[in-house]
C-alpha cells in the first residue's frame, strides 16, 4: 500500500506522518503516535470504544480512514489531560464510578466530552442520547449518567 | 517533610465511597491492556477456525501457507497432544483441534507472520481436508438415539447428569394443597466483556523461558495449562496479566488462544502478539448455555412450599470446560434460598455441535431461578397471596444449615423484600398501574467464593504477602485478578484499615506470577471474602510487628501499644508517641525489609455435605437480592421496555459503597440484557449473532435508573462482614421483568428473552386472567 503524508493536528500538536492511504484512523493513533488510550472494542462501527473528537464532534476512529482527517483537528483521551491535571469528566467518571473495567472508558469520555461542548447542561435523556452509540459492559450506564452530570456541574468540557 | 492525615476521615476508610485505586489510570487511557503492550518486533499471530461444525480431519494442509514470505510459523493439532481444560477431571480440549473439530470456528492452526496483512494471506493459503460429520446443534437432537457422539468416552452426549434429592419430595408434594407444574426455556446468552481477547507471548529460545501477558481472570490455571500443553516446568512459565477490561466468566478458565500464543512464539522462537476480533472472542465464548428447564412446586394454602421438583438440560457445546459445575450449581442454589423441605433436581448437561459453554456471572444459578421465582408468582396469585408474602413465609432462619448441607450464618433477605416492596411502591402500583403497565418482583441468591477450589492441591484457599521498606509504603502484593470489579481497591482498602493507613502509603502489584503470590483467581465472587480476609490476617502480622517495634522505642509493652495509622503511642499516655516513619525505621533496624503473609482457608465445616457433587455450592457466605422492575408493554409491537428498577442486596457489609452499588448495577443490567434482547443464535452451528449488533446489548438509550440498596447482615466469617456484591442480584432480574409483564398484560413469559416476537405469542395464547381478561372482555 502506497504512503503519503498526513498532515492534522493531534491533541493540540501540528503532526506530519507517512501513512498509509488504507489505514484506519485508530491504528493510526495507537501504532504510528503510540497513544493506546483508543480502543478497539469491536470489529468496526458497533461499540464506541474507539470514540475521538474531529472538530469538537465525536467520531469513530475505527471505521474512519486516516487520510479523510487531513487538516482536521484530532482530540483523544491523552489530550483530556491539561498541565497534569484530569478534566472534569475524567476527574467525573473516576469519582462517581463511571468506569470500572475502564476499557469502554476513554471513548465514554470523549463522546461526553463531545456532547457537553455541544449541550452545556445536558438533561439524562439528553445524556442517553449523546452516548448511544457506546456500549459498557460493567456499569449498567446509572453512574456513567451521574458522571455526565457532575462534571457539567463543574463547569462542563474542556 | 508533611506529616501525612490523621487517622479520622481517611478517604479510603472501610465503608466509605471510595473511587478505584486505579481509577485514574482508566480514565486517562493510561491503563495498559494486553494489546495496549509495548510489542517492539513481535510477530502477528491469526488463528485458522473450522468452518465446519463436525468433522473427521483427514489432514491440514500448511505447506502453500508456510511458503509465503513473511511467514515465520505454523502450528495445527499435531503440535499439542496434550488436553486441557479447567476441571482437573474433565480435560478434553486441545488448544488446536486433533483429529475432529466439533463447533464452528475451533481453532485448527495458527500462523506467526510479520505483519497482519501477511498473517491474513497465510490463512487464506491453509486447507483443511475432512469428513464431514452429521451435528448436533440442539440437545434434544444430541440425546435422540443413533445420534453420532460427540465425544467417545461419553455415549449419548450426556457430559454429566445430576440426581439429587433432598428430604422426601413424593411425601412434600402428597402433603400439597396445590401442585403446579411448568416448563421454561432460556437463550444462550455470552459475557461481551469490552476488550475483546488478547495475548502476548514470548519465548527465550536461549533460555527455553516463556513469558505470557493474558487477559485473563486466572492467570495460575492458565500458568498450570501452559505448562502442561507445552511439556514446560511451570519455573520457566512467567504468566502476568495487565490490565483487563471486563471477564464475567468468560475468562474464568484458560482459554485456547492463550495455550496457542505461547505455542506460536515457541515455534516462531519470538514474541507473537494474538489479537482476536470480536467475532472470534464471542465464538470463544464459554457463555450461559441455552436450557430447558421443567419445574414443579408444592404448596400449602397459605404459601408454604412442600417440595421442589426440577428437570434442568442444558446444552454445553462441543467441550467440557466448566459443564459439570455448571449442571451442579443449577441444582446446589435452586433452592437454597429459601426453606422447602424436600427437593429433587435431575440435571443434564448435553454435548452439542456449538461453541463450548462455561461460566457466566451468576454461574449456573441464572436460569433456574427465572423459571423458580415465576412459577412462585403463579401460584401466589393462584392463592390470592402477595408476591412479597408467599416469599416471606418461606424464609431461612439464620444460622442454619439448608437441606443440601449449605451454611447459612447471616441471611439479609426479609431486609432486602421490605426495602424493595416500600421504595419500589409496590402497594400502591401492583395490579394498578394503567393499561400496559406492571410490576414484577422476585428474589436471588449467590455464593461469596466457591468453598472447594477448582484445583484441588490442600494449599490456603488465599495468600497475601505484605511488603514494608525504608520508603514507609506498604506494597500488597497478591495474584487475585482485578478485572474492573476493583478488587485491588478491596485489598488496599482492607490493609489500610487494619494500620490505619491511606492510599498514599499503599500500593497493590497483582498478577505476576514470577512476583506476587498464587491465587486461584476471579471467579464465584471469592475475591473480597477469600482474600480480603488473607489481606486482613497479613495486615493483623504487620500492625503486630510495628507495635512491637514502638514498645521497644517507647519503652512500653506492645499490648499496650495504640496504633492511629500515622502515629503509635502508648495507650492512655501523655506522651505524644512516635511518627510511622520512626516506628518503621526502629522495625527495619534489625532486619530490614519486612515481608508478611496472611492466608486465608474455608474450613471444612463449610466445605458441603458428603454427596457426589457436594462440591459445588458450599460457599462459607451467600449474599441475597430482592428486585422489583416496572416495565411497559407494548400490545401492538410486542416490545417491553423496562422504566425503573429497584434492588436490594444484602452484601453483608459495604466495604466501599460505590464500588458496592456499581457491581450490583451492573449485575441487574446485565440480568436486564438476558430478559430483554440478549440471545445467541445460530444457524446450522454457525453464530449469526457473533457481532455487538445482532447481539443485543442493552443501549444507554434502554437501561431505566437502577436503584440500589446495600443491605448489610454483617456475616461473622466476611471481612468486617463482607460478603459478595456482584453476581446475587443478577439472576432475580429475568423472573421480575417476565412477572411484571404478567401484572402488565396478563401474559405470563416462559422464554427468555422477551423479544418481541415471544411477547406477541404470548399475548395471543388464551391464558390471560384477572384484571386483563377483564379488559379484553
Amino acid at each position: 500500500m502506497t504512503k503519503s503524508i498526513l498532515s492534522l493536528s493531534l491533541n493540540g500538536a501540528r503532526r506530519e506522518d507517512a501513512v498509509a492511504d488504507n489505514m484506519l484512523l485508530i491504528d493510526y493513533l495507537r501504532e504510528v503516535a503510540n497513544l493506546t488510550g483508543t480502543k478497539m472494542g469491536c470489529d468496526g462501527g458497533e461499540c464506541g470504544a474507539c470514540t475521538v473528537l474531529v472538530d469538537d464532534r465525536p467520531r469513530l476512529s475505527c471505521i474512519t480512514l486516516a487520510h479523510t482527517l487531513a487538516g482536521r483537528r484530532i482530540e483523544t483521551i491523552e489530550g483530556a489531560v491539561r498541565d497534569g491535571r484530569m478534566s472534569h469528566l475524567q476527574r467525573g467518571f473516576h469519582k462517581k464510578l463511571g468506569s470500572q473495567c475502564g476499557y469502554c472508558t476513554p471513548g465514554m469520555i470523549m463522546a461526553s466530552e463531545g456532547l457537553l461542548r455541544a449541550k452545556a447542561n445536558p438533561s439524562d435523556d439528553e445524556i442517553r442520547a449523546g452516548l448511544s452509540g457506546n456500549i459498557c459492559r460493567c456499569t449498567g450506564y446509572v453512574k456513567i449518567i451521574e458522571a455526565v452530570h457532575d462534571a457539567a456541574a463543574q463547569g462542563g468540557g474542556s | 517533610m508533611s506529616e501525612l492525615s490523621p487517622v479520622k476521615g481517611r478517604a479510603s476508610a472501610i465503608g466509605a465511597h471510595v473511587p478505584l485505586i486505579d481509577g485514574i489510570e482508566k480514565v486517562t487511557g493510561r491503563a495498559l491492556y494486553t494489546a495496549d503492550l509495548a510489542h517492539g518486533d513481535a510477530l502477528v499471530g491469526r488463528i485458522y477456525r473450522s468452518p465446519h461444525a463436525h468433522a473427521r480431519i483427514i489432514k491440514v494442509h500448511i505447506d502453500k501457507a508456510l511458503a509465503l514470505p513473511g511467514v515465520v510459523a505454523i502450528v495445527t493439532g499435531e503440535d499439542c497432544d496434550v488436553p486441557f481444560g479447567v476441571l482437573p477431571i474433565a480435560q478434553n480440549e486441545f488448544p488446536m483441534a486433533r483429529d475432529r473439530v466439533r463447533y464452528r470456528g475451533e481453532p485448527v492452526a495458527a500462523v506467526a507472520a510479520k505483519d497482519e496483512a501477511t498473517a491474513e494471506a497465510a490463512l487464506a493459503l491453509i486447507e483443511m481436508e475432512v469428513d464431514v460429520l452429521p451435528a448436533c446443534f440442539d440437545p434434544a437432537k444430541a440425546r435422540a438415539p443413533g445420534a453420532v457422539d460427540l465425544h467417545d468416552d461419553r455415549p449419548g452426549n450426556l457430559e454429566r447428569d445430576v440426581h439429587h434429592e433432598f428430604g422426601d419430595a413424593e411425601a412434600g408434594f402428597a402433603a400439597a394443597d396445590i401442585v403446579r407444574e411448568e416448563s421454561y426455556t432460556c437463550g444462550e446468552v455470552t459475557h461481551m466483556q469490552m476488550e475483546p481477547d488478547a495475548s502476548m507471548a514470548e519465548y527465550d529460545m536461549e533460555r527455553d523461558r516463556l513469558t505470557l501477558h493474558s487477559c485473563t481472570q486466572v492467570p495460575y490455571y492458565v500458568h498450570l495449562r501452559a505448562a502442561q500443553c507445552l511439556g514446560m516446568d511451570t519455573a520457566k512459565i512467567r504468566v502476568i496479566k495487565p490490565h483487563v477490561g471486563g471477564g464475567f466468566g468468560h475468562r474464568s478458565e484458560t482459554l485456547n488462544f492463550e495455550i496457542i500464543a505461547c505455542i506460536l512464539a515457541r515455534a516462531a522462537r519470538g514474541k507473537v502478539r494474538l489479537k482476536l476480533s470480536r467475532e472470534e472472542t464471542i465464538v470463544t465464548h464459554r457463555g450461559r448455555p441455552a436450557t430447558e428447564i421443567k419445574i414443579k412446586l408444592g404448596m400449602t394454602k397459605d404459601g408454604r412450599m412442600t417440595a421442589c421438583a426440577c428437570e434442568t438440560l442444558q446444552a454445553g457445546g462441543g467441550y467440557g470446560g466448566y459443564g459439570i459445575v455448571t449442571i451442579l450449581y443449577a441444582g446446589a442454589l435452586l433452592n437454597a434460598i429459601y426453606d422447602i423441605p424436600a427437593v429433587k433436581f435431575d440435571g443434564y448437561r448435553v454435548y452439542t455441535n456449538t461453541p463450548p459453554c462455561g461460566a457466566m456471572r451468576g454461574h449456573g444459578t441464572v436460569n433456574v431461578r427465572f423459571a423458580f421465582e415465576s412459577l412462585l408468582d403463579q401460584m401466589a396469585e393462584e392463592l390470592g397471596l402477595d408476591p412479597f408474602e408467599i416469599r416471606r413465609r418461606n424464609l431461612l432462619a439464620a444460622p442454619t444449615k439448608t437441606i443440601n448441607d449449605l451454611m447459612v450464618e447471616s441471611y439479609g433477605l426479609p431486609q432486602c423484600l421490605d426495602w424493595v416492596e416500600e421504595a419500589s411502591g409496590w402497594a400502591r402500583k401492583r395490579g394498578q398501574l394503567p393499561a400496559g403497565k406492571g410490576i414484577g418482583m422476585a428474589c436471588s441468591h449467590y455464593v461469596s467464593g466457591a468453598a472447594k477450589p477448582v484445583h484441588w492441591t490442600g494449599e490456603p484457599h488465599a495468600v497475601v504477602n505484605l511488603k514494608l521498606d525504608f520508603d514507609c509504603g506498604v506494597t500488597v502484593l497478591t495474584g487475585a485478578a482485578d478485572i474492573g470489579q476493583g478488587s485491588d481497591t478491596v485489598l488496599a482498602q482492607l490493609v489500610g484499615e487494619v494500620l490505619g493507613l491511606d492510599f498514599e502509603r499503599i500500593n497493590v502489584i497483582a498478577n505476576d506470577s514470577r512476583i506476587t503470590p498464587k491465587d486461584n483467581g476471579s471467579y464465584s465472587s471469592r475475591v473480597t471474602f477469600m482474600v480480603g480476609n488473607a489481606a486482613l490476617e497479613a495486615a493483623e502480622r504487620l500492625k503486630a510487628v510495628l507495635c512491637e517495634a514502638a514498645a521497644r522505642k517507647l519503652d512500653a509493652k506492645a499490648e499496650d501499644i495504640e496504633c492511629l495509622g500515622e502515629v503509635y503511642r502508648v495507650r492512655g499516655g501523655q506522651d505524644p508517641g512516635l511518627t510511622f516513619k520512626e516506628v518503621v525505621d526502629e522495625a527495619l533496624a534489625d532486619d530490614g525489609t519486612i515481608s508478611v503473609k496472611g492466608t486465608f482457608t474455608v474450613p471444612r465445616s463449610h466445605q458441603g455435605g458428603r454427596y457426589r457433587g457436594a462440591g459445588v455450592g458450599p460457599s462459607m457466605a451467600y449474599s441475597y437480592a430482592a428486585v422489583a422492575a416496572e416495565v411497559d408493554v407494548n400490545e401492538d409491537t410486542g416490545l417491553v421496555t423496562v422504566e425503573r428498577i429497584w434492588v436490594a442486596h444484602d452484601c453483608g457489609y459495604a466495604l466501599n459503597r460505590l464500588a458496592c452499588e456499581g457491581q450490583v448495577q451492573g449485575a441487574v443490567w446485565m440480568g436486564l440484557g438476558q430478559a430483554l434482547s440478549e440471545e445467541i443464535r445460530y444457524f446450522n452451528g454457525l453464530q449469526i449473532s457473533a457481532n455487538m449488533l445482532d447481539y443485543r446489548v442493552p443501549t444507554i438509550v434502554e437501561s431505566p435508573d437502577i436503584e440500589v440498596k446495600l443491605i448489610e447482615s454483617v456475616d461473622p466469617n466476611g471481612p468486617y462482614g463482607a460478603k459478595e456484591a456482584s453476581e446475587g442480584a443478577l439472576a432475580a432480574v429475568l423472573p421480575a421483568v417476565a412477572n411484571a409483564i404478567r401484572d402488565a398484560v396478563g401474559a405470563r413469559l416462559t422464554e427468555m428473552p422477551v423479544t418481541p416476537d415471544r411477547v406477541i405469542a404470548a399475548l395471543a395464547r388464551p391464558a390471560r386472567t384477572g384484571r386483563h381478561s377483564q379488559d379484553v372482555a
